[in-house]
This record gives C-alpha cells, structure tokens and sequence, in this order.
C-alpha cells in the first residue's frame, strides 16, 4: 500500500506539472526481484486513485525479468530463481544487473 | 492524449529520506544498525542481551518499530538504553518518514550505536533504505533452513546473518550448514554468528564484533 501511495503520489504530480485533465494510463516497470506482487499494487492503486486526476487510469506493469552477470567469465545469467554460481564457469562471482526495478516509465493523459 | 515520459523511481521519496538520514547519521558519528526478521526470531530478545553486555563499552539508542503497542520499547528501556517507540498503525515495515519522527527525541551526536529494530517481516522492510549502516538479518533456527533460500532480497542484503535460538537445534528439523551455505552464496562477504538468547552461546563473540565494527 506504501508503493501504491508513492506510486500516486508521483503520478499525480507530473500530472499537476504537465496540467493535463486526467490520466488514463500508468506504465510501471517491476522487476522480478522488487519484492513487488502485480496483482496487489494494482488492487491498492485502484482503492487510493478514486476521487483524483487518475481515478480512470489503467495501471500497465511490466514485469522485468532477473538477469545477471559473471564478472569471471562474462556470461550473462538468467536469474529468475536464486542462482548462487555461474552455470558456465561455476565462479561465484556474479552480481544482479537488473530486476530490482520500481520505477514509473510513462504515463499518458488527456 | 498526451504521453508524458516519467522515469522516476516509485521509492524516491523513500530514498531521499534515507539519504539525508545517512548523512545526520556521519556527520553526528554515530554507526546505525537496521535489525530484520521476521516476526517471533528474536530481534527483541537479541536487543536485551547485546545492550546489556554492551553497557559501558558503547553509549547505545534503540528505535523501536512495531505495527501496536510499546511493549518492545520498555523492555528496551529496562536494559537503561534510551527507547523511542514507532508505532506503525497497519504498516508493515518502518520507511523515512517514520524514523525521521523517531529521531527527534534522540542526541545522535551522543551515541555510538542507533540500532533500529524494524517491524517483523522477511520482505517489505528490505525495500526500505534507512539510511542505515548495516543491515543484520536476525533467523530463528525454529522457522527452517529454507528461509534464505525463499527470502533471498534480506540474506543478500544483510551485512550480518545472526542465527538464532540454537538452543533447540536438538528439537527441530533444521539444517544449520544449509543455512550458511545459502547465506555465503548469496553474499560472500556476509559475517555470520550462531547464537542462543536463551544460553547466551555465541553472544560474546557478536558482542565483540560490534564493539569493534562500531569503534572502526
């Protein structure tokens, strides 16, 4: 509930910045690792954006897969599940790139 | 129809706060602890027997999160360590805005160690930077070796693995070798300590450690 309020919270305010009269849509990018449910940041968005410029904006998330990298050989690795070597080389010296994500991409308005 | 580019990161607010937090916390000298579990490990517990045993090594402060009541704090308070209680009303972890009230009452500049007990919970405190020096992930041997694995975000962060109540390792199925081996994979550079509030084994050892970390 504490991510759908900033989530708002923004939205609201480059709306409010860019004077438009509502939004009707807001793009989030999530990554697997975020620590964040879809379905449950769209349920608290829905409950908190009535009564505001974004009350009929359509909440898109797109998930961002966990992907990692090998700093002894390189390889990139697909880290959807925790991974602790590197399937190529075994060396343990990996480190996530991205899916740790929350940020707001686009939104559109009218 | 407008489409208007954003880019900004849901938790800036948060980030921020934890930022300016840091700095207070350099500029006034003090090293800050964020202590994480999940409900029932022992956070508590661990606070009592580690400000005891630091009273006259360390000048401490204990902030003190919790969703209800102020149960935490005063038995804080009874070890004579200065405790301010969050009560979260419903929220599931302490964020900036929180601690930025609990710190008022505090003279940070007075302080060795802040050691902030988050609300209990393995997942959303994790996303809340406080600012802190250190993260210590607290783990009762009573909840399974297969916590880490299934909590990856806090044993990856955490600077310091605690593992407690090995008292009852003789009564639970608990792999105590899986739990370090996962919490080594998942951050070599982890310091991991085993320990019993109960017996009071291994608590010296973590005692000493934070003495020195602090004092470094």
């Amino acid at each position: 509930m504490s991510i759908a309020q900033s989530l708002l919270s923004i939205v609201l305010e480059e709306a409010g910045r860019h004077q438009v009269q509502r939004v009707t849509k807001v793009a989030v990018k999530v990554g697997a690792w975020a620590n964040v449910v879809p379905s449950s940041l769209t349920f608290s968005f829905d409950l908190i954006k009535e009564g505001t410029l974004a009350a009929e904006a359509i909440l898109a998330i797109e998930q961002m897969p966990a992907q990692g990298v090998c700093h002894a050989c390189g390889a990139s690795i697909d880290m959807a599940q925790p991974v602790f070597a590197c399937p190529e080389c075994h060396s343990k010296d990996i480190e996530l790139t991205s899916g740790q994500e929350l940020y707001v991409d686009h939104i559109e308005a009218e | 129809m407008a489409d208007i580019n954003v880019g900004r990161n849901i938790l800036e607010a948060n980030e921020r706060l934890a930022a300016e937090h840091r700095r207070r916390f350099a500029q006034a000298g003090v090293k800050v602890l964020n202590l994480i579990s999940s409900p029932g490990a022992g956070k508590t517990s661990l606070l009592e027997q580690t400000l005891s045993r630091l009273a006259g090594r360390l000048r401490c402060a204990v902030i003190e999160g919790d969703i209800q009541t102020d149960e935490d704090a005063r038995r804080v308070a009874a070890c004579g360590v200065r405790a301010v209680q969050i009560e979260t009303q419903g929220a599931c972890h302490l964020d900036g805005a929180m601690l930025a009230q609990a710190l008022e009452p505090l003279d940070l500049a007075a302080l060795d160690l802040l050691i902030i007990e988050n609300v209990g919970n393995l997942v959303c405190p994790v996303d809340f930077d406080l600012g802190e020096d250190l993260k210590v992930a607290v783990l009762s041997v009573a909840e399974g070796d297969d916590k880490p694995s299934k909590y990856p975000a806090l044993f990856r962060e955490a600077g310091v693995l605690l593992v407690n109540k090995i008292d009852l390792l003789p009564y639970v199925s608990c792999d105590l070798e899986r739990i370090h081996r996962t919490c080594r994979a998942l951050n070599p550079k982890q310091v991991a300590f085993d320990v019993s509030c109960k017996t009071g084994e291994g608590l010296p050892a973590w005692v000493d450690w934070l003495e020195s970390w602090v004092k470094g």
